[in-house]
């Protein structure tokens, strides 16, 4: 079941108009930012299907900034993201793709600066839930049926059995995992589901494990 | 936990419990948070839904210009008495346009389920309000009922527009809070489930075409309209009417209708009323394009 709680359906408290457009769109741009841990200096946007048709209506485009600037669903400062994007300098593009996606709400998002780029794809299903379903040209199999983390690592030995060992310490059993790779020896990514909830300590005793880049919590 | 609606009534009936505990019992389980964090977190909502609605009944309008004002000039005719249908019906549409002319103007909301059919559950809660006089932990678990049915349209079907038409977004709405409405007034939780099945037969086929692909027209008078068919199908189930269709097979039939529904009728302001020449004239006006451009 891809919905868990009574809050995805009575909520999130947000700023207008749409729950999918608007505030979803916000949570693509944030859950970017927060897996890029900085503020990007540039930003490429692609809106699929209903997302290119309709993101001025629904201030999609202004919602998404909103997101890359860290703002949440309820912070009023999304009216106005575009214009602090600009007081920023981050350049903003945006692009209307024509291709069809087998999501209607899908967003591609390019951002970065002068250390780094990151790319990922997110599909907004309805009442302002998200999923990511691409990052860094890594395809992420999640159900949406589970809590699930991300771990951005360097390709180690070793680095997945200990993030495996921190979440058996914890009791945490894990449902299914996914690890991949583009070259051996660089950025590696590992997607984990798990049965239970994953506390902000456990995160954090996996980040601070060796070879490990980044620990997101993509699905409560 | 509860799939589908005849396995949330047969746990409520089982166990001699409203529908809102059956929910805010399993909210407890899954996330692991205690019943006072769950019920003050639907209390924050609720204080939001309240917020809305009095924005909107001292007027708002939206950047465009398409929505706004309609609240009040409905609350003005209520006060003259003069109405043909009844005060809480009209009470409770004025509160549903309160709600989405304030989301229109990028006021702050809370989705139940969507921004766009954000209007028809605390319209309709606080129409009944004045008639029912709950606590307010009634009115809080107004709310969990809501999304307890919510909860298995999410799930077996969609709320989204743009996967499954209006009837997914407003549809839904409109059978949550006749559900909802049900319990507040004393019902059992299979008269819930009767009033959110009558309730979703009505909406059922009901597209998605937003002038503009703004959240506006129609879609703030159809939080009125799933707002006023809320009221009536909970009279109805309350009245002892059932209907024949089980309310998970009209979930399943919406689903399916949702499906087969053309793109173009799903929240991409290409057909329905967004093709009209009115519609289309509204949509080259407020993005400043020339209609001859946009005819190529």
């Amino acid at each position: 079941m891809k919905y868990k709680s009574v809050f995805d359906i009575i909520g999130p408290i947000m700023i207008g108009p749409s729950s999918s457009h608007t505030a979803g769109a916000a949570r693509i741009g944030r859950m970017a930012r927060n897996l890029f841990n900085r503020e990007p200096k540039w930003a490429e946007i692609s809106f699929y299907g209903s997302f290119a048709k309709t993101y001025k209506g629904h201030g999609t485009d202004v919602a998404i900034v909103g997101g890359l600037l860290d703002f949440d669903t309820f912070d009023e400062r999304i009216i106005h993201a575009l214009d602090l994007a600009n007081e920023k300098e981050m350049k903003i593009t945006f692009i209307e793709e024509d291709a069809l996606t087998d999501h209607p709400n899908t967003a591609r998002v390019r951002i970065g600066d002068d250390n780094g780029e990151l790319e990922l794809v997110g599909i907004s299903i309805g009442g302002g839930k998200i999923e990511i379903i691409e990052l860094n040209g890594f395809e992420l199999k999640l159900s949406g049926h589970h809590p699930a983390i991300l771990v951005v690592h360097e390709d180690r030995f070793g680095a997945i059995a200990n993030v495996a060992n921190i979440l058996a310490k914890h009791q945490i059993n894990i449902g299914h995992m996914d690890v991949s790779r583009k070259e051996k020896g660089k950025m590696a990514l590992m997607t984990i589901e798990v049965d239970q909830n994953i506390e902000q300590a456990v995160l954090d005793e996996i980040t601070a494990l060796p070879n490990i880049t980044k620990v997101t919590k993509i699905v409560d | 936990m509860f799939r589908n609606v005849a396995e949330l009534v047969e746990l409520a009936e089982s166990q001699g419990k409203k529908i809102s505990q059956i929910m805010i019992e399993q909210e407890m389980q899954v996330t692991g948070r205690t019943r006072e964090q769950v019920i003050g977190m639907m209390d924050k909502n609720l204080e939001v839904m309240e917020k809305a609605i009095e924005r909107g009944l001292n007027g708002v309008h939206s950047h465009s210009g398409l929505t706004g004002g309609d609240a009040v000039l409905l609350q003005e005719y209520i006060k003259k008495g003069n109405f043909l249908s009844g005060e809480i019906i009209l009470d409770a549409v004025s509160k549903a346009v309160a709600t989405n002319e304030v989301n229109a103007a990028m006021g702050t909301i809370c989705a139940t389920p969507t921004a766009g059919s954000a209007g028809v559950v605390p319209g309709t809660l606080f129409a009944v309000k004045n008639k029912i006089n709950p606590t307010r932990e009634q009115m809080i678990d107004f709310l969990f009922v809501s999304g307890a049915f919510g909860f298995v349209v999410a799930n077996n079907a969609s709320i989204s527009g743009a996967a499954g038409g209006c009837q997914a977004e407003v549809g839904s709405a409109a059978g949550m809070a006749a559900a909802a409405i049900v319990e507040i007034a004393g019902g059992t939780p299979s008269q819930s489930a009767e009033a959110m099945a009558i309730t979703l037969k009505n909406m059922l086929g009901l597209v998605c075409d937003p002038v503009a692909g703004l959240v506006e027209v129609p879609c703030v008078k159809r939080n009125a309209m799933g707002a006023a068919n809320a009221m009536i199908a909970a009279d109805m189930a309350l009245a002892g009417i059932t209907s024949r269709i089980p309310c998970d097979e009209v979930i399943d039939a919406m689903y399916k209708i949702g499906l087969s529904m053309p793109v173009g009728l799903r929240e991409t302001a290409q057909g329905g009323l967004a093709a009209t020449p009115t519609g289309r004239e509204l949509e080259a006006k407020i993005f400043g394009i020339s209609l001859d451009v946009k005819k190529k």
